[in-house]
């Protein structure tokens, strides 16, 4: 499924327009380890945190994660916001908790078999 | 950051420089890496595997450093090398700082999400040569080469 398709069917608000909207999300991984997220997380996957700062948004460029949702109402850092919209890292908020967010996620990716 | 000079033979040198405590430009040397190895034209498997390395570099030279310190990345048309450079405080026992789960970070880091044990250990994972020197008092040099075709 495309990320825009996901970005509506889970009502992601948008932090950071980054990223490519027709992108494919091959998967999901959730945490707020940033060494487990980088040594866990596959290229292409939607990761969802509760970690707000600036560095959520080096993790998901370096391991080529195709954006980040911050879940359970959690607002980002201003610094995040800069950081990302300046490398065009895809940044969300939704209010739902991580697993929920993760639960929703899974099914709308198993339904296309993944 | 340096620009990017060439040193000859094929190589291009570029050194960044990163404080101590500084957590709030965290992932700007290692973001930097991965856009100029992709510039240059690295496979994207390669890049990938060195700015993982880079930002895991980084944020211990934010983290545990005196200092701070440097990275200085090479990339010459076979691999690409990452050296990590402090002046200290240096590691008491390298063996239990590569143990899985180890760490001696501040509570301020692990409240952001770092120090779970696993930066050296995903720098070496990551690497395709990988060495760390570190004496106490003096400082820790680590070394990681990444073979541009390998994935």
């Amino acid at each position: 499924m495309k990320l825009r398709e996901i970005v509506e069917r889970l009502e992601l608000i948008v932090v950071s327009d980054g990223g490519d909207p027709e992108a494919r999300v091959v998967g999901g991984h959730c945490g707020d380890l940033l060494s487990h997220v980088l040594a866990s997380a596959r290229p292409g996957e939607l990761w969802i945190t509760v970690q707000r700062h600036v560095n959520v948004a080096a993790v998901a460029q370096v391991a080529g994660l195709a954006g980040v949702v911050l879940a359970d109402g959690v607002r980002p850092d201003d610094a995040l916001v800069s950081k990302a919209s300046a490398d065009g890292v895809a940044v969300y908020a939704s209010p739902a908790p991580a697993f929920e967010l993760a639960g929703r996620l899974h099914r709308l990716l198993a339904a296309e078999g993944r | 950051m340096s620009e990017p000079t060439d040193v000859g033979c094929g190589v291009r040198r570029i050194v960044h420089r990163v404080a101590a405590g500084d957590i709030e430009r965290g992932g700007a040397a290692s973001s930097e890496v991965t856009a100029e190895l992709r510039a240059l034209g690295v496979p994207a498997a390669a890049a990938r595997r060195a700015g993982i390395v880079a930002f895991e570099g980084e944020m211990n030279l934010i983290v545990y450093s005196t200092d701070g310190g440097t990275i200085t990345v090479e990339v010459t048309p076979d691999a690409i090398d990452l050296t990590f450079e402090d002046d200290g405080p240096g590691i008491e026992d390298v063996e239990l700082a590569m143990t899985p789960g180890y760490s001696t970070a501040p509570e301020w880091a692990t409240d952001l999400g770092f120090g779970a044990g696993m930066g050296l250990i995903n720098m070496r994972k990551n690497s395709d040569r990988f060495e760390i020197d570190s004496r106490p008092g003096e400082g820790t040099i680590v070394r990681c080469r990444i073979f541009r075709g390998r994935s």
